[in-house]
């Protein structure tokens, strides 16, 4: 049994690649098309969110907490969850991949707005800037090292999470594992495995890449995802 | 009238609740064989990558151009999706019990190594220095000074992979070896949500139980820390 070789194979043949609606390239696009839309309902209730508590120095004990609780929720569980209420395969990933984001987005906006330096925003409010003001053009720029590794860290952990779509009948890569499994096409599903994993590896190293370029050289080092 | 996706006939649905205790007690076998494995299969992991991931944090401290390997390397394993590992490691090493915990130890590796580096790194140089006045050799050093030194840090590391690993165990379902997860994946395909409640509440415990007995376990391990908090 050489599966490598299978495996290969497999990803060789063009069609595996161009099928239209079960191709690597339509399903990869449908990833990324999901992990776009988890990571944006995330973010659009996170972000105002931790800006807000770290703006006011307010909830650091709820943040923390619920970034650390949600490492302990089975992801297929909620999905499964929702698929009982009617909501399946795409959405119910989505929702999903959405709530354990949040945790992550919300506790590094909150630290970096928080961490940013007493002194520097006291100097703000002498010079006369409103509390909006200080927001927009002090605390935040200083923040964006932070808020870019939460991103980082979400967006890789979202794309890890939207695979699992294709067990509740979704689709995104996650659906060539599964239909490789259900037919015992194991050539398939390391294929699909492989892809997965490339995708990923990629993604993150993309993102470092603009997470370096977004952090000012002077705070490069000792800046990490949470 | 709806189409009840449990029986793929028109009818009313059956009844579906969220929780009841009836399903609870007339599979309560199920239940306890899944989470027995589900336990297992979760120590196991962690006692293996905690093995695996010591030594190496130990050498990564000493020799300063491998820590970048060895942290290197963890990250990668640490970025594949779950699903995508489950699925290269399943039709090399077989279905079923091997590549589930095989890929929930790659993932416990890092969390593990980079606390033990950071616990190590937090050793006071003059502990260290201590010692080797004391006429200790380097690994006498290692593992009667600082290695204990470290412990708090490797006992977060040790909590938090659990945690983790509790939850990804579940994942095992697709290769057919998720311990609760396959009670979800059987409630998922029947459409009976007290199963997969019942699975997923169950998850949550084992989390909470097992990071309470770690966190007791960190404090039995360092008595000197408490009784500094103390004074």
């Amino acid at each position: 049994m050489n599966i490598v070789g299978d495996a290969i194979t497999w990803l060789n043949d063009p069609y595996n690649w161009t099928a239209p609606g079960t191709g690597i390239i339509d399903l990869g696009v449908e990833h990324l098309e999901m992990t776009a839309a988890a990571v944006i309902v995330a973010a659009v209730l996170a972000l105002p969110l931790g800006i807000y508590l770290g703006h006011t120095n307010r909830g650091a004990g709820v943040t923390i907490l619920a970034a650390n609780t949600t490492r302990a929720f089975p992801t297929l569980g909620i999905m499964f969850i929702l698929a009982t209420t009617g909501l399946f395969g795409d959405g119910a990933a989505i929702v999903a991949a959405a709530i354990f984001a949040f945790p992550v987005l919300l506790a590094n906006t909150y630290t970096g707005m928080h961490d940013v330096d007493r002194d520097v925003v006291d100097a703000a409010r002498g010079m006369g800037m409103s509390g909006a003001r200080i927001v927009t053009s002090v605390e935040l720029p200083l923040a964006v090292p932070l808020i870019a590794a939460g991103f980082r860290t979400t967006i890789v952990q979202v794309v890890a999470t939207i695979p699992l779509a294709a067990v509740v009948a979704g689709g995104g890569l996650g659906a060539i594992v599964v239909y490789g499994f259900a037919n015992q096409r194991y050539d398939q599903v390391l294929a699909g495995g492989l892809v997965i994993a490339v995708l990923a590896l990629v993604i993150d190293l993309l993102l470092g890449l603009v997470q370096r370029a977004l952090t000012p050289v002077y705070q490069r080092r000792g800046v990490r995802t949470a | 009238m709806r189409v009840s996706p449990a029986t793929g006939t028109f009818g009313p649905m059956p009844p579906n609740p969220w929780f009841s205790w009836d399903y609870v007690q007339q599979n309560w076998s199920d239940i306890a064989d899944a989470l027995r494995i589900h336990t297992t299969m979760t120590i196991e992991a962690v006692l293996i990558a905690l093995v695996i991931a010591v030594p190496l944090s130990a050498l990564a401290v000493r020799v300063r151009w491998l820590s970048g390997v060895i942290v290197g390397t963890a990250s990668v394993l640490y970025t594949i999706p779950s699903l995508a590992l489950f699925a290269i490691l399943a039709p090399i090493v077989g279905i079923g019990r091997e590549p589930v915990l095989i890929g929930v130890v790659m993932y416990a590796l890092l969390v593990l190594i980079r606390n033990t580096i950071a616990g190590l790194q937090g050793v006071d140089p003059d502990v260290v220095d201590a010692a080797r006045g004391l006429g200790y050799g380097p690994s006498r050093r290692l593992w009667l000074v600082e290695m204990p030194n470290a412990l708090p840090g490797i006992v977060a590391g040790l909590r938090l992979a659990t945690v983790s690993t509790v939850a990804l165990v579940t994942v095992g379902a697709v290769v057919g070896y998720g311990g609760l997860g396959q009670l979800m994946f059987r409630g998922f395909q029947t459409f009976y949500r007290p199963e997969i409640v019942t699975a997923t509440l169950l998850c949550l415990l084992l989390a909470v139980v097992l990071d309470a007995l770690l966190w007791a376990l960190g404090r039995a391990l360092t008595p000197w820390l408490r009784e500094r908090s103390a004074a």
